[in-house]
């Protein structure tokens, strides 16, 4: 069992030294970079994969906040607090964008039920009055 | 323009121009069709022309106005110049042109009532009117050229105003072609001139004469070559063809200008350019119009048609002042030519006025007894005939006499040149016998048509006036020298003439007094005897054209350039001046002898007795010499044998010329229009298959399948969008890292 945890804990070490996670670069851009990169992809897999309308939403608000986490990835290690330059331009971005999502999610949710009282469905894929 | 003369000048030209501009224009809108606006304008015309004359008289300056502009700038060289001028010669031509002109308008309005083209008439008369003015104003080869041009471009016209007849429209086509053939000899003379002189003026040419700028084999070129073009326009005898023919043209027209005006331009040129003519090209000046007088007056003993009678008198008169010219008689040429300008016209007109009586009727065996319906129109007619026969004391009496005194003197020096003078005299006693013929036969004796005697009547006014005034002038044109001071008739009639060629001699007043300076020089005669005064000066104004060359080097000078050329004094007569004034006396009574007999042979033959019989039958000689006769009556076959010549062979070339034309000429035209067609066919194939097929419809083909098979890419899946676009956005980012990785 020891050996077990010792072999995952080597796969482990091995990934944190792949991913750079040294002693010096405790969490450096990169992973937030990956993290935030892994949140678009799923996002972008959930609009393209769901039928339903709610969840192609909920995969552009995944979208958006992996645009949020880069912002603030980029402000927190290029731009920002460690210069002398400080600004606020990185978290502004960020409340920018969640307005935006809120705003967006707000004018999607209104579609929905306009959607929905039409067709009586929010199955995108049913609803395909615009093909040829 | 503070000349009075040259704005009498401009005005005796601009006048008539601005009439016939107006008549061309607005014919059909002018009452009448504009004959009382041509009639009044050459009448104000002839008004100013006298005053010029007047005013000419009055002077003794050779040249009372000579103005010059440039007319043509050229990039290299001199300009062409062009210029009107007035001397004695152009004063007397523009009195007997607008004077004759005036005369004809007036009888053209009754002569030609009712016409089908009557403002047409008018408007080319206006036309002729004004080119001859031009013509006699110009003082330059070019504007002599252009309006030479121009007047028979109006005699073509009026030949042919009825064209609907073949003869009329023929007999233009051949006047027209024979006069052009003459002007290619003027316009070579023309061109010489230019070349070897660099300026067309008269008294440029006239001092390149003088100076030797124009000489030797140029000199004699360029004289035959303007002689030609006198002689196509004169009817000289190879040309003289037209003239006859061209009295198909309405009778007005034939007594203005194949009779008066026109036809005497070719004298006018050679007397206006006699210095440019050397020795030999005087001879055969001299010799062509000896010829001719006689040659035609032989046709015109046959020939039956009134005028067709006038027209070979016309021709003989127009031979006989050529002739003067060609010995040098300057004076006497140009004198007859006033005269016979007067008498020729009123026998026109008279013939003119007899036509018209009888209904159109032209031949001389349908008339007879006249006089008793028309009896002023006979009295006229015969005044105007006896001038032209050379009864004493006519007009042309005296003209004719100075020719034949001139011609006898010159061959009295020359021997060998006898032919001259007797073709004088032998034309006179023609001239008198076939004038009379023509008188008789229609004015007296028993009407031979009845049917057209019995209608025919006295001309109406319009025609009777210009008839009296013209017959008048014939009797007293030889005399009205007498305004300027001369003492008996004899010498009046030439010193008229030679008042406008001599320099100094114009003013009445001076006369007297350069008289006697040239009695000093000229051994024949003393100033004393106002007979002798008389022939020195007949034999003094000949001296300005005598035809050895140190005497016509002064007379350029004497041609009126400059009013300060040098006077006279000391200047010797020739051989050919002094014989020429012993020759004076006999010639005027031989040529009175056989005029006289001309008549009487006339009356012999021609005048009826009551019994309707004539002394001397006139059958007689036309059967015994049928051959002689019908040769005459054919004009010596002289149209066959230029149809035969000329018109044939000329044919003839035309039609190989055709045949070289059509093979080869259109072959080659063809060939490029079969060319063009197969070109075009190939572009048509292109423009269609290529450019439309592939170019236009092609793409509009592909575009439309493209479309028409994305379409179905629009299937209304949002996802299936969403897939695209991100496939599109990881294929564009993938380029854009490849693009860029290096960088």
């Amino acid at each position: 069992m020891n050996s077990y945890i010792a072999i995952a804990s080597d796969y482990l070490s091995k990934a944190a030294h792949f991913l750079g996670l040294t002693s010096d670069h405790p969490a450096g851009l990169h992973l937030y970079l990956i993290v935030a990169a892994i949140l678009f992809v799923l996002g972008l897999v959930a609009c393209m994969a769901r039928r339903n309308a709610i969840g192609i939403l909920i995969g552009i608000e995944l979208i958006l906040n992996a645009a949020i986490l880069n912002f603030m990835a980029f402000w927190r290690f290029r731009g920002g607090m460690e210069t002398d330059a400080a600004t606020m331009a990185g978290p502004m971005f960020g409340i920018f964008v969640m307005i935006l999502a809120a705003s967006e999610a707000a004018i999607a949710l209104a579609i929905l039920l306009n959607l929905y009282f039409n067709f009586g469905t929010v199955e995108v894929d049913s609803v395909h009055q615009m093909k040829r | 323009m503070n000349n009075p003369i040259l704005t009498c000048a401009l005005l005796i030209f601009l006048l008539p121009l601005a009439a016939y501009v107006v008549l061309a224009l607005f014919n059909r809108r002018i009452p009448r069709r504009g004959d009382w606006l041509a009639t009044g304008v050459l009448g104000v015309c002839l008004m100013l022309s006298l005053y010029v004359f007047y005013a000419v008289l009055q002077t003794p300056k050779p040249l009372l106005v000579n103005v010059t502009f440039d007319w043509l700038p050229m990039q290299v060289g001199k300009a062409i110049a062009g210029g009107l001028m007035v001397d004695r010669l152009t004063a007397v031509m523009l009195v007997v042109v607008t004077l004759v002109s005036l005369l004809v308008y007036l009888f053209s309005v009754k002569y030609m009532e009712g016409d089908v083209r009557y403002g047409r008439y008018f408007t080319c008369l206006l036309l002729f009117s004004v080119s001859m003015l031009g013509l006699v104003l110009a003082n330059n080869l070019l504007y002599l050229y252009i309006f030479w041009e121009l007047v028979g471009l109006s005699s073509y016209l009026l030949i042919g105003h009825w064209f609907e007849k073949k003869s009329a429209s023929d007999a233009a086509v051949k006047a027209f072609i024979t006069t052009r053939l003459g002007d290619v000899g003027m316009f070579i003379g023309v061109a010489i001139c230019y070349f070897q002189v660099g300026s067309l003026h008269y008294a440029d040419v006239f001092a390149a004469v003088e100076t030797g700028g124009l000489a030797g084999s140029w000199r004699t070129i360029a004289g035959l070559g303007l002689f030609f073009g006198a002689m196509g326009k004169s009817a000289q005898f190879p040309l003289h063809v037209w003239l006859p023919d061209a009295m198909e043209g309405p009778t007005p027209v034939s007594a203005l200008i194949h009779a008066a005006t026109m036809v005497a331009a070719g004298v006018y040129l050679v007397g206006r350019l006699l210095p440019v003519f050397d020795p030999a090209t005087l001879l055969v000046i001299a010799y062509v119009g000896g010829f001719t007088a006689i040659f035609s007056a032989t046709i015109a003993l046959v020939q039956d048609d009134i005028k067709k009678v006038l027209a070979y008198s016309t021709v003989s008169q127009l031979g006989y002042m050529i002739l003067a010219l060609g010995v040098g008689g300057y004076v006497s040429g140009l004198f007859h030519l006033t005269t016979h300008a007067f008498f020729k016209a009123g026998l026109f007109l008279g013939s003119g006025a007899v036509i018209h009586a009888m209904h159109h009727e032209q031949s001389l065996s349908k008339y007879g007894g006249l006089r008793h319906k028309m009896p002023y129109t006979a009295l006229f007619y015969l005044l105007a005939t006896l001038a032209l026969a050379g009864f004493p004391c006519f007009s042309g009496f005296w003209s004719k006499d100075a020719i034949l005194a001139d011609a006898l003197g010159f061959a009295m020096v020359h021997p060998a040149h006898a032919f001259l003078p007797f073709a004088g005299f032998a034309t006179v006693f023609l001239t008198a016998f076939y004038m009379f013929r023509q008188f008789f036969l229609t004015f007296t004796g028993k009407p031979r048509d009845h049917h057209a005697y019995e209608h025919a009547r006295e001309a109406p006014w319009q025609m009777l006036v210009p008839l009296i005034i013209l017959g008048s002038l014939a009797v007293v044109g030889g005399g009205f020298g007498q305004w300027f001071g001369a003492m008996n008739p004899k010498r009046s009639g030439i010193e008229q003439i030679r008042s406008f060629s001599e320099d100094g001699y114009s003013n009445p007043f001076t006369v007297k007094a350069l008289e006697q300076a040239d009695a000093g020089a000229a051994p024949a005669s003393h100033a004393g005897s106002s007979e002798h005064a008389a022939s020195t000066a007949s034999t003094a104004s000949t001296e300005s054209t005598a035809s050895t060359p140190e005497t016509r080097r002064e007379g350029t000078n004497t041609d009126g350039h400059g009013p300060d050329t040098d006077r006279r004094g000391g200047r010797a007569l020739t051989v050919e001046q002094e014989a020429a004034h012993k020759a004076h006396y006999p010639a005027m009574a031989l040529s009175t002898l056989l005029g006289l007999g001309g008549i009487l042979l006339g009356a012999l033959m021609y005048l009826q007795r009551r019994d309707g019989t004539t002394a001397l039958n006139p059958a007689t000689p036309a059967t015994r010499f049928s051959a002689v006769y019908r040769l005459l009556w054919n004009k010596y076959y002289l149209d066959e044998i230029y149809m035969a010549g000329f018109i044939m062979s000329t044919r003839a070339l035309s039609r190989l010329i055709a045949l070289f034309d059509r093979t080869v000429i259109d072959g080659v035209v063809n060939f490029f229009g079969w060319f063009g067609v197969l070109w075009s066919f190939l572009v048509d194939l292109a423009d269609r298959w290529v450019v439309d097929g592939l170019g236009v419809n092609g793409s509009a083909r592909v575009v439309g399948y493209a479309g028409e098979k994305l379409s179905y890419t629009q299937t209304g899946r949002v996802r299936q969008y969403l897939v695209l676009m991100i496939a599109g956005i990881v294929i564009l980012s993938g380029l854009c890292v490849l693009a860029f990785w290096g960088s």
